[in-house]
């Protein structure tokens, strides 16, 4: 039985489920942000049946539009701290606690393999990597969960993801992602569950795998799931989970499709506007005038990320008219940053350094693009106007590439700087 | 698809494949949940004019994959509060659906009726029968009835009532 199944199954009592069964489980954690739980908050509030399932249970982040950027924003957080208050929320994330959640989360021990979490947030996929079974949902689902700890899905087909091979320089977790979306389309993978596999794994940490399972949902998947190995185990001992190994047993039932991928003969890919599926070789995409970098987000805002931007950045400087945004994705990013010296090496390199925040991936703050701007970005979505204007674009990358582009003002190989 | 059976008719507004969220509700008016608020900028990151457009009742037709995205329940709300009646694809991505049953925006999956469809065709559908008229060309499609499971908590009128229904 497929990994997805098998939990699915686990957590409906019962032997078995099948693909395209409707059931109803129980959910280990319910999660949302400043911009989905005050919906939440309000239906939750209608529905008027008392407390929440387990205040140990449900999540809040203040992490989208936070440090608040105007009133609007600033009245959502603050009803969303009433009711933090008023329901006695376990784990409520607000000032300098805030991480970009699907950072944090992971690193506060939340995460644990076989659970199920939904949140209200299409990138809550992200737990995949621990061997969580997790999927984004909308604020009425949350709702309904943070009063039954209950939800109802369709048990999705799977679709195996081998992964072989060695990773080459500069090449990481999203140039993975980024070319299966390119192979998969933006709905190839739609209502189906991505399983990765493979000796290829070996050679992608846990960071890097967080990286993967993000970007599912950019091929419409409803969740990705790595198996728990040893790399697995080690990180959740890390952060106070623990946690065994498990072999994956083959689906039975066949896959809804098969995908290969050699990272020995993947080069570092770049998304091209408007849709992230449109990847491909850094090389082949154009050398664009860029007027801003961004290095941060839900995607890739991890240590090893900015490790790696800074190896690229160091006695560099950003090119002139470059606006370069660098985001640790959380508190304990942050101060790594800060104490292995990438902070030096940033500031020298001519970058802003934000707090944790959502910021300018979605348009939000923290660096909103103007008409005819274009920027490359470690974030997950290009879409028209994402950014900011509707007549900006985005391009999507890999944290070494958006640094070595930061350094020409053009988008470049790494591989390519002297 | 509420259970009272509602019939709608309105004119079209023709959309390609792959309308994303960003596109229906930029992320920068995620300040607002009152849908008619959200409604006012229904679609503008997709063209700017096109909440002007429309009129009470009217329909949007759209390709494949509509809503992609993000998770945000403000693209049915904003859809609704502009006063969209109901939404046709070729297919939804998978949190949209669930997010326009769970607010009760009325969608049908019919890449058939998607395909004869032009801007501003005149269009009836019948929620209970499950049929799309296109008045413009004369055509008529069946779409298939939701699951069991899903018809439910659409006859009680979205999830909030449908989990209230169960505790009661």
């Amino acid at each position: 039985m497929s990994q997805s199944r098998r939990i699915l199954a686990e957590h409906a009592g019962r032997d078995n489920v099948e693909p395209g069964e409707f059931i109803e489980i129980p959910v280990d954690l319910v999660l949302a942000n400043d911009v989905t739980a005050p919906l939440a908050i309000k239906e939750f509030e209608r529905l008027g049946s008392g407390g929440l399932f387990d205040p140990e249970k449900v999540v809040m982040v203040l992490d989208h539009f936070t440090p608040n950027r105007d009133i609007a924003s600033a009245e959502q957080c603050a009803l969303i701290r009433r009711f933090a208050g008023e329901y006695g929320l376990k784990h409520f994330y607000d000032g300098g606690e805030v991480g970009i959640e699907h950072v944090l989360l992971p690193e506060e021990g939340l995460i644990r393999p076989g659970s199920v979490v939904i949140g209200a947030d299409s990138h809550t996929c992200t737990y995949g990597a621990l061997g969580a079974f997790a999927t984004g949902v909308g604020s009425t689902d949350v709702a309904a969960a943070m009063s039954s700890g209950m939800i109802w899905l369709k048990v999705p087909e799977a679709i195996l993801v081998e992964v072989t091979g060695s990773l080459g320089r500069y090449v990481g977790g999203k140039d993975i992602i980024l070319y299966l979306i390119g192979q998969l389309g933006v709905d190839g993978a739609t209502y189906r569950s991505l399983e990765f596999t493979g000796d290829g794994l070996e050679d992608l940490g846990v960071e890097g795998r967080l990286t993967v399972a993000n970007m599912v949902i950019e091929a419409g998947a409803k969740n990705g799931i790595f198996p728990v190995d040893d790399k697995t185990v080690r990180y959740l001992a890390e952060v106070g989970v623990e946690a065994r190994e498990a072999e994956v047993e083959p689906d039975e039932t066949g896959y809804a499709g098969r995908i290969e991928i050699d990272l020995g003969e993947l080069p570092p890919q770049v998304a091209l506007p408007p849709l992230p599926s449109n990847s491909v070789p850094v090389g082949e995409a154009p050398r664009e005038k860029l007027d801003q970098v961004v290095i941060g987000s839900c995607t890739n805002g991890r240590i090893e990320d900015l490790r790696l931007a800074a190896e690229v950045l160091a006695g560099r400087k950003a090119a002139p008219g470059v606006r370069l945004v660098i985001i640790p994705g959380s508190p304990r990013v942050y101060r790594e940053s800060m104490t292995e010296g990438l902070f030096d090496v940033f500031l020298d390199a001519g970058a802003i350094i934000s707090p944790p925040t959502c910021g300018p991936c979605l348009g939000g703050h923290m660096g909103v693009l103007a008409a005819g701007e274009k920027a490359l970005s470690t974030t997950n979505r290009n879409f028209v106007g994402r950014m900011g204007h509707r007549e900006s674009e985005v391009y999507l990358c890999n944290p070494a590439v958006a640094a070595a582009s930061a350094v020409t003002g053009r988008i470049t190989d790494p591989g390519e700087l002297t | 698809m509420s259970g009272d059976g509602a019939m709608i008719e309105g004119r079209a507004h023709r959309l390609e494949d792959h309308v994303n969220t960003d596109l229906i509700i930029p992320a920068t008016y995620l300040v607002a949940s009152d849908p008619a608020e959200l409604g006012e900028h229904l679609l503008e990151g997709h063209d700017p004019e096109f909440k002007s457009r429309v009129r009470p009742g009217d329909i949007i037709v759209a390709g494949e994959n509509f809503g992609t995205g993000s998770s945000r329940e403000h693209a049915p709300l904003a859809i609704k509060g502009a006063g969209i009646a109901c939404v046709i694809a070729s297919s939804f991505a998978r949190i949209f659906f669930r997010n326009a049953i769970n607010v009760g925006l009325p969608i049908l999956e019919s890449p058939d009726a998607v395909k004869v469809t032009g801007e501003g065709d005149r269009i009836r559908v019948d929620l209970a029968a499950g049929t799309i008229e296109n008045l413009t060309t004369g055509d008529t499609f069946t779409v298939p009835a939701y699951p069991e499971f899903m018809r439910r908590i659409v006859d009680e009128g979205g999830l909030i009532k449908y989990v209230m229904s169960k505790d009661s």
